[in-house]
């Protein structure tokens, strides 16, 4: 068998451990009963309930990250923490972009009726 | 990794491969950041079609959340339990890990099947194109992820519990948790925020 391990580094470090994923568990159940009472009761003011419901969701991915993909501050995960920041920085870019510009191509679109107009 | 690479010398194998799989990872979140956008832009345009609001139930959606969420839990004690070479409770947990995500499968097909047979089907309008095909990726995803779990199951029976083996089968859990990432964003921005 090949050698896998460097010396000094537990092998259990990558997998976790039985607290980490039943923690993990007990927070990502609460937190998806959490969105489900947010939207479905008027606990939370009516304008506010999708920045609510995106706190929650944004936090389960954090529980989800660090208990179960065990992303983390050890040190060998610095390079995994750089390419989750360069992966969010893309997908912020990708969503936060196409929402824009689809508004604006949208806000400046005539209507079928006007184009209607233009033909005749 | 800098920190101590020069004491302890390279990486260790398990690490680097970890490393690269999650780099792959990262780019199939950017895949699903792409479908994310188009139905963010398309999700209003019903063409005078039924909206979220009349076709997600989210009793449903709640069960195949909890399979998907359970199904990650047992995956993960399954690779802690290969680690440990006890390979009874590995494959317990895995065959648990395939009932929960199949049953996710199944859930999301009668959904669809659902759908499509009162007439909200992928070509009704730009908001169902949309939805079936983000929610649609994501189960070819859950499906892979069967597959690729069926054939790991078989390797580890054949080859046993080593290196390699258990190489892949790190890879392979941390490809089940990131689906059930992209479930939370489904979740929240397609099905809660959709229904209200």
């Amino acid at each position: 068998m090949e050698q896998d391990s460097a010396p000094g580094v537990g092998e259990s470090e990558l997998a976790g451990s039985f607290a980490s994923y039943t923690a993990g568990l007990a927070f990502a159940l609460l937190l998806t009963g959490a969105s489900f009472i947010v939207s479905q009761t008027h606990l939370l003011w009516a304008p506010g309930v999708p920045a609510g419901l995106i706190v929650l969701a944004i936090a389960q991915m954090g529980v989800h990250l660090v208990f179960f993909l065990h992303i983390g501050t050890g040190p060998d995960n610095t390079n995994n923490v750089l390419a989750l920041a360069f992966g969010v920085l893309i997908v912020v870019l990708v969503v936060s972009g196409s929402l824009w510009i689809m508004a604006h191509l949208n806000a400046n679109m005539l209507s079928p009726s006007a184009i209607m107009q233009m033909q005749r | 990794m800098s920190a101590h690479a020069g004491i302890a010398g390279p990486a260790p194998v398990r690490i680097v491969v970890a490393y690269g799989f999650w780099i792959f990872l990262l780019s199939d979140i950017i895949l699903f950041s792409a479908l994310f956008a188009t139905y963010a832009v398309l999700s209003g345009q019903t063409a005078g079609g039924p909206s979220g609001h009349e076709l997600f139930e989210l009793r449903h959606v709640g069960v195949e959340t909890l399979c998907l969420l359970f199904s990650s839990y047992t995956c993960g004690l399954g690779v802690l339990a290969i680690e440990r070479r006890r390979l009874h409770s590995f494959y317990l947990s895995f065959a648990i890990t395939f009932v929960l995500g199949a049953a996710f499968l199944g859930l999301e097909l009668s959904e669809f099947v659902g759908l499509i047979a009162r007439g909200a089907g992928p070509s009704r309008s730009a908001f169902l194109s949309a939805f079936f095909s983000l929610v649609g990726l994501h189960g070819a995803h859950v499906t892979a992820g069967l597959v690729w779990l069926s054939f790991m199951v078989a390797q580890t029976a054949v080859r046993g519990p080593r290196d390699f083996v258990r190489r892949r089968l790190l890879c392979f859990s941390l490809f089940w948790h990131a689906l059930d990432i992209i479930w939370v964003a489904l979740l929240t921005l397609v099905y809660l925020l959709g229904a209200r």
